[in-house]
């Protein structure tokens, strides 16, 4: 103990309790915001949860059904991998406008490759995730060192990609049957398999697989720490000795070979391989899943099961409203409803303290 | 004074265009000390503090670190050297743990292939020796360990930064303005967690402006003036009013250097 001043004497008659841990009357409400401040998955699942009760309650037995749900699943699983590498660039604090452009620009290449150059076709894919990477190291490089804002960077490389996608495949698109004569491995992610009713692509799987693996590395490796960390606090982060700059330039570097990957899964989907797929905004679905998934816009917070959940919310909101018949512009009012509403509650979370 | 300091400058100079801000600085920590840094605004005390740090390289002069020479490019350096800074911003991740800030940028990974292959992070490891270091400094009763430190108060906050720099700090810690932005009540707690670190051995470099906490905690006093060191003075032998007076040149000191 250290001699205490004059006007510290009263402190020893006073609580000493200042450092401590102790919780005590804490309301409901107040218990909640916090759950959900440790475990930020828990809103889009108690969201998605919902959702499919009031849909399965209001459409019976036909929305119910392992097939519909592994429709949706089917329908998600690009925007669901888009999201993905979405949600690794919005945890730092960033955005990446250019991650659906670059996946198409990636599918046009792979189908090049592989079928009007006849390469082999495990060659294209790898040309075509390394044209992916190259994007996104363009854009890490630009907000890392240049220290460019990152909506402006990718707002640039979104026009940048396009054209160069529209330039380059002279809009020519590469047809289905093609696809499966000269290069049936770029189909890969079509195969399916079916569990009685339901129905599961290597597209699911692989869109599932790719969530776990994230999630893993975004919390149990010293790097997906160091990711929260530049989100969160940048200037914390280097002072406790991260490089920042590195980090970034991963994130988007890894971004743009997600987005590629998403490329091969759209081959699959899709069958054939359109540069016009460039103006769909995959784009703004992804950013949706992100956020309604509750990953925060300011970084560093949120899970990647989030967004997962977010993408399962959008695509059961739009089957569902789809069965019941429901002009499909209730579905994009209904998303928009959504997102604010995420945001919303991401603040009064963020509030959360002892 | 037989004993040779940890750390020493000499002749330490800085400009920044043409403002000089280190003007032939010297600076001497001897072992177990608690040495106060003070001076008034713009007399060079931060950029004393960050040269010796690793945040800025100073432009002439020679830092030594248990009297071998060192150079530092980034704070990085000089924590691997063994000298952790305590930032008056704390330099914590509030969204993460208390356990991953203690360990932010230095994880602990998990013995076996998961740690060296998965890359995976030895968090039960991590968590009990950011529990011990807490406890050990009397700091809190924790039960959550795992929580936010943006739910934490600005006392606690303190005490995790603190526990940081001590579970690290192998020579040398540094801290800045600790109390500044804390209650009397966290004050007088973060006071008594400095004494602790130092008679763990580790001798501290504290830079404040309340005297109370300077001359209640320091071994001495280093006043810095115009980019350099005019003095070091015993709180024993002086006042505050003299330490002020040094510090703003109403009184010039007895002697040049008295160390």
């Amino acid at each position: 103990m250290t001699e205490a001043q004059e006007f510290e004497r009263v402190l020893d008659e006073s609580d000493k309790n200042v450092a401590s841990f102790e919780h005590s009357d804490i309301s409901f409400l107040k218990r909640a915001q916090h759950f959900l401040h440790s475990t930020p998955a828990a809103v889009p699942l108690i969201v998605l949860v919902l959702a499919i009760i009031i849909f399965g309650l209001t459409i019976g037995g036909r929305f119910f059904s392992s097939y519909t749900l592994t429709l949706i699943l089917q329908q998600i699983a690009i925007v669901g991998i888009l999201g993905a590498a979405q949600t690794l660039v919005i945890l730092t604090a960033g955005i990446d406008l250019s991650i659906g452009v670059i996946m198409v620009f990636s599918a046009v290449i792979m189908g090049n490759c592989a079928i009007t150059y006849g390469l082999p076709t495990p060659i294209a894919i790898a040309i075509g995730m390394g044209t992916g990477g190259l994007c996104g190291l363009l854009n890490g490089f630009l907000v890392a060192f240049m220290k460019l804002p990152p909506f402006i960077v990718t707002l640039g490389t979104w026009s940048i990609v396009m054209a160069t996608n529209f330039i380059y495949s002279a809009n020519e698109t590469i047809r289905d049957a093609d696809v499966d004569a000269q290069a049936p491995l770029l189909h890969l992610f079509a195969v399916s398999f079916r569990l009685g009713t339901a129905v599961l692509t290597l597209g699911v799987i692989a869109m599932v697989l790719l969530v776990l693996a994230l999630w893993y590395i975004l919390n149990h490796t010293a790097w997906g720490r160091h990711v929260y960390a530049v989100g969160d606090d940048p200037e914390a982060a280097k002072l406790s000795g991260i490089q920042t700059k590195r980090v970034l330039l991963a994130v988007y570097t890894i971004s743009g070979v997600i987005a590629a990957f998403a490329a091969w899964v759209s081959i699959g989907r899709n069958g054939s391989i359109s540069p016009s797929a460039a103006v769909t905004d995959y784009n703004l679905q992804a950013i949706t899943a992100t956020v309604i998934g509750g990953i925060s816009l300011f970084g560093g917070r949120g899970s990647i099961l989030g967004t997962l959940f977010g993408a399962m919310i959008v695509g059961v909101v739009s089957m569902g409203l789809n069965m019941l018949g429901a002009d499909p512009q209730w579905k994009v009012l209904l998303t928009g409803v959504l997102i604010i509403a995420a945001v919303a509650v991401d603040q009064w979370i963020r509030k959360v303290s002892v | 004074m037989a004993i040779e300091p940890i750390l020493s400058a000499r002749g330490l100079v800085k400009r920044y265009g043409r403002v000089t801000a280190l003007d032939y600085a010297d600076f001497d920590l001897y072992p177990g000390e608690i040495l106060a840094v003070i001076g008034d605004n713009g007399a060079g005390k931060s950029s004393l503090i960050k040269a010796i740090s690793g945040a800025v390289t100073p432009d002439e002069g020679e830092i030594r670190l248990e009297g071998q020479q060192v150079q530092f490019k980034s704070p990085m350096e000089a924590r691997e050297a063994g000298i952790e800074t305590v930032y008056q911003n704390l330099a914590l991740s509030p969204a993460l743990s208390i356990a991953d800030n203690m360990f932010l940028g230095r994880e602990i990974r998990k013995p076996g292939v998961l740690g060296s292959w998965f890359r995976m992070l030895d968090r039960p490891a991590m968590e009990k020796r950011a529990r011990d270091k807490l406890s050990e400094l009397g700091l809190m009763t924790i039960q959550n360990i795992n929580q936010a430190v943006e739910t934490l108060s600005g006392g606690q906050r303190q005490g995790v930064a603190v526990a940081r720099a001590a579970a690290f700090g192998s020579k040398v810690v540094i801290m800045d303005e600790p109390t500044a932005a804390l209650g009397v009540k966290e004050s007088r707690k973060v006071l008594e967690l400095i004494l602790d670190v130092r008679s763990r051995g580790l001798p501290i470099v504290l830079i404040s402006h309340n005297m109370p906490h300077v001359f209640e905690v320091a071994d001495r006093i280093h006043i810095h003036r115009l980019g350099k060191r005019l003095t070091v003075i015993n709180p024993k032998e002086y006042t505050m009013s003299d330490a002020v007076a040094f510090m703003t040149g109403a009184k010039a000191p007895a002697e040049p250097v008295a160390a």
